[in-house]
């Protein structure tokens, strides 16, 4: 994507959390950066269309609505593409990374009851032939509340 | 309600009912169509609402109540770090013993730069780590440099710590809460 300048800066870091309750919102952002309704939509749409935003919505904080862990598997090297293929295509996983170390491979599986979760879990143990290391939350200090991008 | 409790833990989730006294919205069918993210168009809350048929008073109620009762964590700007240049990620993993974790997880929850910070069930011998952290920045130095000044803040430098850098994102979409559009059971 091209550099954001000044207003999409303020765009991208200013709105991450408390975005407007309002059936104009687009409008009242505009007002607050002292620009167009019109210039606050098109330019959304453009970081949206570059990647820079994901969308516009809710994260649901773990654990309030349906169930959720955090899993990791010990895959050996010349498995992983492979395995973690099988594990994206699991309906229940939502994240999926490789990470450095061991264990590297990470996914997040949401589901609405903890024994559809678990499910989920004892299907990709018997796909993979691979223990899976199961960490579900207990308590959390700080839930992706956004963070200042440039006003660091 | 699910909403963080002055010692920082995620309260009961078994007391955490994100239901709405209101007949006319369906909570989880509306957190569904929200995960998808809001429309770029004037009035977003009012064709989401006509997508559900329910009023745009509805929708606006519902979302300020979910948010109220902690079932939405953050509503605004998704924004993607890796985009925007943030390329070096890493999940930092700390062994602290126990009856420190609470304080230390709040400490470093105080610190700038961190995205998520929680507690998480230790599984020893294979992985004795419970007190996880979300780092972002530009590049592996400026991580480790941040790993460096918060084990040196929050009083961490004798803990044992991992960071794990992300290699390959494989697959990054909203959870699976079971809703379908239709607000049935998958």
């Amino acid at each position: 994507m091209t550099a954001p300048d000044p207003l999409d800066r303020q765009l991208l870091d200013r709105f991450q959390r408390d975005f407007p309750l309002d059936p104009r919102p687009y409008a009242r952002i505009a007002e607050r950066l002292g620009c167009g309704e019109a210039e606050v939509l098109d330019r959304l749409a453009r970081l949206t269309d570059s990647g820079a935003i994901g969308r516009i919505g809710v994260t649901l904080r773990p654990n309030t609505v349906g169930a959720s862990t955090l899993a990791a598997l010990d895959v050996p090297p010349g498995r992983l593409e492979a395995v973690a293929a099988a594990v994206s295509a699991v309906e229940e996983v939502n994240h999926n990374y490789q990470r450095e170390g061991s264990p590297n491979l990470w996914f997040v599986v949401t589901a609405p009851t903890r024994p559809r979760l678990d499910a989920a879990l004892e299907r990709i143990a018997a796909e993979t032939g691979l223990p899976v290391l199961d960490l579900p939350m207990e308590a959390g200090y700080h839930l992706d509340l956004g963070f200042a991008l440039w006003d660091r | 309600m699910g909403s963080m409790r002055a010692d920082g833990a995620v309260a009961d989730p078994a007391a955490a009912d994100p239901a709405i006294d209101d007949p006319a919205v369906d909570a989880g069918r509306l957190l569904h169509r929200l995960r998808r993210g809001l429309p770029l168009v004037e009035r977003p809350y009012a064709a989401i609402a006509g997508e559900l048929g329910i009023g745009e008073q509805d929708v606006l109620r519902a979302l300020a109540h979910l948010i109220e009762a902690g079932a939405v964590g953050r509503f605004g700007v998704i924004v993607d770090h890796q985009a925007l240049g943030y390329t070096a990620n890493a999940m930092v993993v700390w062994d602290v013993p126990a009856e420190r974790i609470d304080e230390a997880g709040r400490r470093i929850a105080a610190c700038g730069g961190v995205s998520l910070c929680y507690r998480r069930t230790p599984r020893p011998p294979v992985w004795p780590y419970a007190l996880y952290t979300m780092i972002h920045g530009r590049s592996r130095d400026e991580v480790a440099g941040r790993v460096q000044r918060i084990a040196a803040r929050c009083g961490l430098e004798e803990a044992d710590r991992r960071i794990l850098f992300t290699v390959r994102r494989f697959k990054q979409t909203a959870g699976c809460y079971g809703r379908t559009e239709g607000g049935g059971q998958r």
